[in-house]
This record gives C-alpha cells, structure tokens and sequence, in this order.
C-alpha cells in the first residue's frame, strides 16, 4: 500500500473519531451517534479496500484503550457490549459502501450515493448488530429491533444522504477513487 | 480534544512497559462487564483512581478531564435508567463507564504514543504472513493519532472564518460550504504529508519481489 494511501486511512480513521466527540443520543443500550457518517463517508469517499481499513485502523484505536467511542467510551469493553455486533459490522458496511461506489462511480450522484449508503451502512450494520444485541442483551426479536434498529432509521437514512451529498462533491472536486479502466477512453 | 495527553513521569506505572498496562486496561475492562455488581465496580473504580493519583502521581485535572468528558453521558445513562429499569442498574452502568475512562486515562496519560505504536506493531507482526508489513501500521496509527487534533483545528478554523464573514450557513448548504471544503482541505493535507513521508524515505520497501513490480 502507498503512504499516500495509508495517510487517506489514517485520515479517515480520525475523522471517524472526531465525528465520536459529537453529542450522542442515548435511546436504550445502542446510542445515536454521528460516528456511523464517518463509517459511510470512509466507504464512500475512499472505496472498498481503503475505506474498510480506515474503519479498522479506527477499531484497533479504541481497542488499545483510547476513549474514542461516542460517549468516551474505549479499551477492549465496549467489543463484548451490547454494541460489538455494530462495531464489528462497520467495517463491512464500509467496504459494500466502498465497492457500490466504485461500481456507480460513473454515474454517481446523491440520489445513487444514498441508495449505496443505505445498502452498507444501514441494511449490513442492522443484519450483524441486531443479532449480536439479541444475543448479548437477551431481548426477544421484537424488542431487539425496536431498539436495535427501527429506533435509528430516521436518524440512519438522513446520516446516508448527508455522507453522499458530501462524497458527492468530493467527487467532483478532489476525487480520491480512480475511475474504473474501461471508462478511461471516453474522456 | 487533546490526544496528547502524556504527563512525563519516573514512577512505577510510567516504566511499566506499554504492552502490560494494555493487557491490564483489557483484563479489567472484561471484569467489569463479568462481575456484574454495584460494589465490584465502586472499588475498581477506586483502585484505579489510587493507581493514577498514589502509585503514578498524575495531577487530578487529568482524571477530572476525562470524567468531565463523559459527565452528561453518565446523567443521561442514570436517567434512562431510572426510567426503564432501575436506579440500582442505572447506577453500576455509570460507575462501569466512569471506571474503563479513567483506568484509559491512566494508560493514556503514564504512555508515550510511540511506545502504544509498538505495542501494536508487536501484535501485527504474525499478519506479517499475509503481507502486513508491521512498520506501515504503525505508521499508520502514529498519522491517525495526529490527524485527530489537527482536524478539530481546521474545522474551528472554517467556523471563525465564516463567523468572520457574517454567520454560518445552517442545513443542507452548510454540506456544500462547510463540510465538504474541509474535506477537500484535510484530503489535501493528507496527500501532502504522505509525500513529506515519502521524500524522508518512508516508502522504502526491503522486499525486492515489490521493488522488482514497481520498477518502470
């Protein structure tokens, strides 16, 4: 890997912490937090592979004790909390988030950036977190996706259409993914 | 949001090395979610506060920070509680996040960054098998932990700058004014410094299979 690709990782994986320091809204035992918009600007603005590490790189941060977490929360807790299963997902939801972009880059607008992030960072984060929170909480189904996921859906989908708008631009202006080989004749 | 939170010390917990005060943070952040009592956390959290003002003399404004930090996460934490389940509940949840901040704040404050760096680099090197160089990602953590200020920077930057010009824009135009010209901006600044990094010799790469793919 480039540096210059490992500063775009470690770039992101900062933004991810910073966007932690926003005020979280606590509804039950999974918080709202603006931290999920860095996971889906990290897919969205740097692609799958870049994207995907920057989460993780974001992840081993916490994991060695740093209080990075919406909420100040760090260390090695929070991975056997109620919230691991939508800690552990970020990582995937960046890396389909990543992937669709780079697939619709030629046509990429915030209507298509939306629809990715809603794919990645809602429909993957909810079908890995919900389950774990089941399991570690010990709520019916019901109950575990009410305030597993329903409750952030709202707050989810506006989270979706803010990172594309903001990819949106970057992608015009200062484009980070390249563009895909076959469409390298047209221009 | 300050990272560098190292206060320089000679005592015990500073010259411990860095891989056993992460092992500790780890061990007592799994006992706390295991012991699941109100007194088990109270005295965790009292042993942690005597090891970072007794055993490692910090100053108490570095404790204080951190709890101040996460003081109207633990109010909310309470209240939603009491409103659910129970005060008696709400209360060891509380005790259990103020005690894990503190005891990273202990860590944090008694650890220089580039030991923590190597810490990680340690426990990355079997990836080394999969093609992980080790030295990259300490690399990259050590960018990571610097980005983190100079962002906090920048933006209060734009903000005073768009204060200056009368007002900031609100909704969906601060995305397009705001957020994405930071953006832009920190891409930028991070470009910059990978090829500062570069010009120092930090792409060098001892494998002669990758020097041999990338010769012209």
């Amino acid at each position: 890997m480039k540096t210059r690709d490992l500063a775009y990782v470690a770039l992101f994986a900062a933004i991810i912490a910073v966007l932690g320091t926003l005020p979280a809204i606590p509804v039950g035992p999974v918080p709202i937090t603006a931290q999920t918009l860095g996971v889906m600007l990290a897919g969205a603005v740097l692609g799958g592979r870049r994207g995907s590490l920057a989460v993780l790189l974001f992840l081993v941060l916490v994991a060695v004790g740093l209080p990075l977490l919406a909420g100040g929360r760090g260390g090695l807790g929070p991975f056997a909390g109620p919230t691991a299963g939508y800690l552990l997902s970020w990582p995937v939801a960046a890396f389909v988030i990543g992937r669709l972009t780079e697939r619709t880059w030629d046509r990429y607008n915030v209507l298509v950036g939306t629809l990715v992030n809603v794919v990645g960072g809602i429909v993957v984060i909810y079908a890995v977190g919900v389950p774990v929170l089941k399991a570690v909480v010990g709520l019916p189904w019901g109950e575990a996706f009410w305030t597993g996921a329903a409750l952030f859906v709202p707050g989810d989908l506006f989270k979706a259409f803010v990172a594309a708008a903001v990819a949106d631009v970057v992608r015009r202006s200062y484009p980070v993914i390249e563009r895909p080989r076959r469409a390298a004749g047209t221009r | 949001m300050t990272l560098a939170l190292y206060v320089p010390g000679t005592g015990v917990v500073h010259r411990l090395p860095a891989a056993a005060k992460l092992l500790a943070l780890a061990v007592l952040a799994v006992a706390l979610f295991a012991l699941p009592s109100l007194a088990a956390a109270g005295a965790a959290l009292a042993g942690v506060v005597a090891v970072g003002l007794l055993l490692a003399r910090l100053p108490v404004a570095v404790l204080t920070r951190q709890a101040r930090a996460v003081v109207w996460w633990l109010v909310a934490l309470l209240a939603v509680h009491a409103l659910t389940t129970d005060l008696r509940t709400g209360a060891h949840v509380a005790l259990r996040l103020l005690t894990l901040v503190l005891a990273a704040a202990v860590v944090t404050a008694t650890t220089r960054v580039s030991e923590m760096v190597r810490v990680v680099e340690a426990v990355c090197a079997p990836l080394r098998l999969v093609g992980v160089r080790p030295a990259r990602v300490g690399l990259a953590v050590a960018m990571a932990l610097r980005f983190i200020p100079v962002l906090v920077e920048r933006a209060d930057r734009i903000r005073a700058a768009q204060a200056a010009r009368g007002g900031s824009p609100r909704g969906v135009r601060a995305l397009r004014t705001t957020v994405a010209p930071l953006l832009v901006q920190v891409l930028q600044m991070a470009h910059d410094v990978s090829e500062a990094l570069d010009a120092r010799g930090a792409d060098d790469d001892p494998s002669p299979r990758r020097r041999a793919q990338e010769a012209p």
